[in-house]
């Protein structure tokens, strides 16, 4: 593939050389090939081909699961001239290896990049520098069936006791108050980051991934404790183990449960399970500790600058053309998502989105998420620590224990 | 006069260069592609390393670690577990290959549908069985429901899952096993049949005395390839459980995979000291089978 892509880089090179005079090549590595994302990318791109009709761009789409393991070789064997990647921990070995260009300087000089992308800047800061642009991003929460609720007299709960009192008229009805799939473990994160979020705020959040704080402190027993309170009165479907998201969308569809913790990304897999749009709504997971300052999930994709790319200067072209409003909001509006840019248009008809965008841009802080803000080897311990938990609560000390003595290894 | 020299050298020895000509490539490969990534590994396990950083040289750090860590013993644990239950595919196979020794019309038949399962690819029995085991719409829940009981959640529940899984891998396993057996049994010597039947050895006698040690290949054959499933079941738990849930259903090479090349991972030196661990258990079992096949090569 990358043999291929490389003798057409050169076929085509050689076929630009001799047409038009100095169009340069840029190769960009994509991630994505689901037929909405893809739409959206390569509508992205042919703005920015007609815009800069000197610049011939070349694009390489792989999926998700082959990007991340892809990534690794190509940076060093073959850079392309922009990759997409993820923000927050998830680039930081690549920072740290010297393999992502430094872009500070255009989230300087660029008034679009430094003006408007105050939310999510932090982000994509390491060291103090900027490496990479966001081009969408999405809002976590609480999914529900709007229907249920009505017709079990719900109202939407805005704080705790709420949600306990909604899980408790749920369960007389004999519904599962929430559903979930924590196979693959990062659904059981966004619960934890959530609970924690609320119980103690963003900066104990963010102290923890940090590893700056213990899972045995005190703060985070307290988020485990109401963690606690939740399996016992919002109970989790059974089986939740052995089933991923997707599986865990049956019982959410057949009614036989209300409320899903996740990202908007799932509304898609919702109306393919044969839901509409008057059956399901959104909701900002409920306060639990009164007064803290209200923090979301809000977990952002981008594109980044290899250093080994061999056309910087129109990759960097290319980063502040979609980082301008327009784009961004015709890129997001064919994804269903959020678009980072604060002066970006968002998608009116999509009730997720405008709730979304509300939830999100009134946040006082966002997380990106827990296995995307902690060291790849503590999330991967946490998560099954969170999963362990949901089975065996009685298990707590134990398992905090556990990620205490990880803790102190991973972050030496 | 040097060539017609050279060339007399060699057509003096051919027989004994010919054999090594074909060798050759043979070894080549062996050596780059498994011999030198063995001590590319030992040698990894003494570093950190991400696979792009620079690798930091810790010693015994990461053996030291791996003793200390609870995801290794449970990982040693469940191995231990596979070798003592896979080896079950033996006798089954066995007892298959028996059944299916006979002259009935349409045998071929029954024998190509139950080698089927070692026929189609570990990740559909993987499947398979995930969806067997699915207890919500599963066969087993089913089952239970029928007799009015909740299903139990096998791939959930530390309890039972690595059980689950082994008995998935004993599907194709009992075919492999059973093609082994059968193709035994067809050079099973008439004559010490007809010999034992006149000193009246019948059922259970005839078998343990007679057909038995006549398909002691088949029987050694079996044992190596079922220790050798076992100790590299990979596929079936990457496709059921990724070792879940939280860890219990890890084996070493599972785990070695998770910790060195999955999302999480990227800790080379440490995967490959767990490799390291898997490959010395792997040799204990080698070394015995080399020395059964030695002893056996002496006796002629």
């Amino acid at each position: 593939m990358t043999k291929l892509s490389t003798i057409l880089t050169g076929l085509l090179m050689s076929v630009a050389v001799s047409s038009v005079a100095m169009a340069e090549d840029l190769v960009i590595n994509f991630d994505d090939p689901n037929p909405a994302p893809k739409e959206g990318f390569e509508a992205a791109v042919a703005a920015f081909e007609a815009a800069h009709p000197d610049v011939n761009v070349i694009v390489n789409i792989n999926d998700r699961e082959a990007h991340k393991t892809a990534i690794r070789n190509f940076l060093s064997a073959n850079a392309p001239d922009i990759t997409a990647w993820y923000p927050g921990n998830r680039m930081a070995p690549f920072v740290d290896a010297g393999q992502f260009e430094d872009i500070s300087d255009l989230w300087a000089s660029d008034s679009n990049l430094s003006r408007n992308f105050e939310a999510i800047k932090p982000t994509m800061t390491r060291h103090g520098k900027q490496w990479g642009v966001p081009y969408s991003y999405y809002q976590w929460g609480v999914y529900y069936r709007s229907d249920i609720f009505e017709e079990n007299g719900i109202e939407v709960p805005t704080t705790w006791n709420e949600l306990l009192g909604a899980c408790d008229k749920l369960k007389a009805a004999g519904i599962t108050p929430f559903t979930i799939g924590t196979k693959f473990l990062w659904t059981a994160a966004g619960v934890f980051d959530y609970l924690n979020l609320r119980t103690n705020g963003y900066d104990v959040h963010n102290a923890l991934t940090a590893g700056e704080i213990k899972y045995t402190d005190d703060r985070i027993k307290a988020a485990f404790e109401n963690w606690e309170t939740m399996l016992d009165r919002c109970s989790f479907v059974a089986n939740h183990a052995t089933m991923s998201w997707q599986d865990a969308i049956a019982p959410f569809a057949n009614g036989e449960a209300a409320m899903y913790v996740m990202g908007n990304f799932s509304v898609a897999a919702y109306k393919d399970a044969g839901l509409t749009e008057d059956q399901i709504d959104f909701f900002e997971f409920p306060e639990i500790t009164p007064g803290l300052p209200r923090a979301e999930e809000a977990p952002a994709d981008a594109l980044f600058i290899p250093s080994g790319a061999k056309n910087k200067e129109d990759a960097r072209k290319f980063l502040a053309f979609i980082a301008q409003p327009e784009i961004q909001g015709e890129w997001n509006k064919t994804i269903g998502q959020l678009p980072p840019n604060s002066q970006a248009p968002i998608n009116k008809d999509d009730k997720f989105i405008v709730k979304g965008f509300e939830t999100v841009s009134t946040a006082a802080g966002l997380a990106q998420f827990y296995d995307r803000d902690a060291p790849a080897e503590m999330a991967k311990a946490g998560m099954e620590g969170f999963q362990e938990f949901m089975i065996h609560p009685d298990r707590r000390d134990q398992i905090l224990e556990r990620l205490d003595k990880v803790q102190e290894r991973v972050y030496k | 006069m040097q060539t017609k020299h050279s060339n007399g050298w060699l057509r003096a020895n051919r027989q004994k260069i010919a054999p090594w000509v074909f060798l050759a490539p043979a070894m080549l490969f062996f050596t780059v592609y498994v011999i030198a990534p063995i001590f590319q590994s030992m040698w990894y396990s003494f570093y950190a390393w991400d696979g792009i950083g620079e690798k930091e040289w810790i010693g015994w750090g990461n053996y030291i670690e791996l003793f200390d860590d609870d995801r290794f013993y449970v990982s040693l644990k469940n191995n231990v577990i596979w070798l003592l239950l896979y080896m079950l595919a033996v006798p089954a196979g066995l007892f298959v290959a028996l059944f299916l020794n006979q002259n009935v019309w349409g045998m071929r038949f029954y024998k190509s549908m139950f080698f089927f399962p070692f026929v189609i690819s570990q990740v559909v029995v993987g499947l398979i069985f995930t969806w067997f085991y699915n207890p919500n719409f599963g066969i087993v829940a089913v089952v239970w429901e029928f007799f009015g009981a909740t299903p139990p959640s096998i791939l959930g529940d530390e309890r039972f899952v690595t059980y689950g899984i082994i008995f998935a891998g004993l599907w194709p396993q009992v075919a492999y096993c059973m093609i082994l057996y059968l193709t035994g049994l067809n050079n099973v010597s008439t004559d010490q049949i007809e010999a034992g039947r006149l000193d009246g050895a019948r059922g259970w006698r005839m078998l343990r005395y007679v057909i038995l040690p006549q398909l002691w290949p088949a029987t050694f054959l079996a044992i190596v390839v079922t220790v050798i499933g076992a100790l590299r079941s990979f596929d079936m738990i990457a496709i059921m459980t990724q070792g879940g849930p939280y860890g219990s259903s890890n084996v070493l090479s599972y785990f070695m995979f998770e910790q060195a090349l999955s999302e999480y991972g990227f800790r080379m030196g440490y995967g490959s000291s767990i490799s390291v661990i898997l490959f010395l258990i792997m040799m204990v079992f080698i070394c015995y089978f080399l020395w059964v096949m030695y002893q056996e090569d002496r006796r002629g």
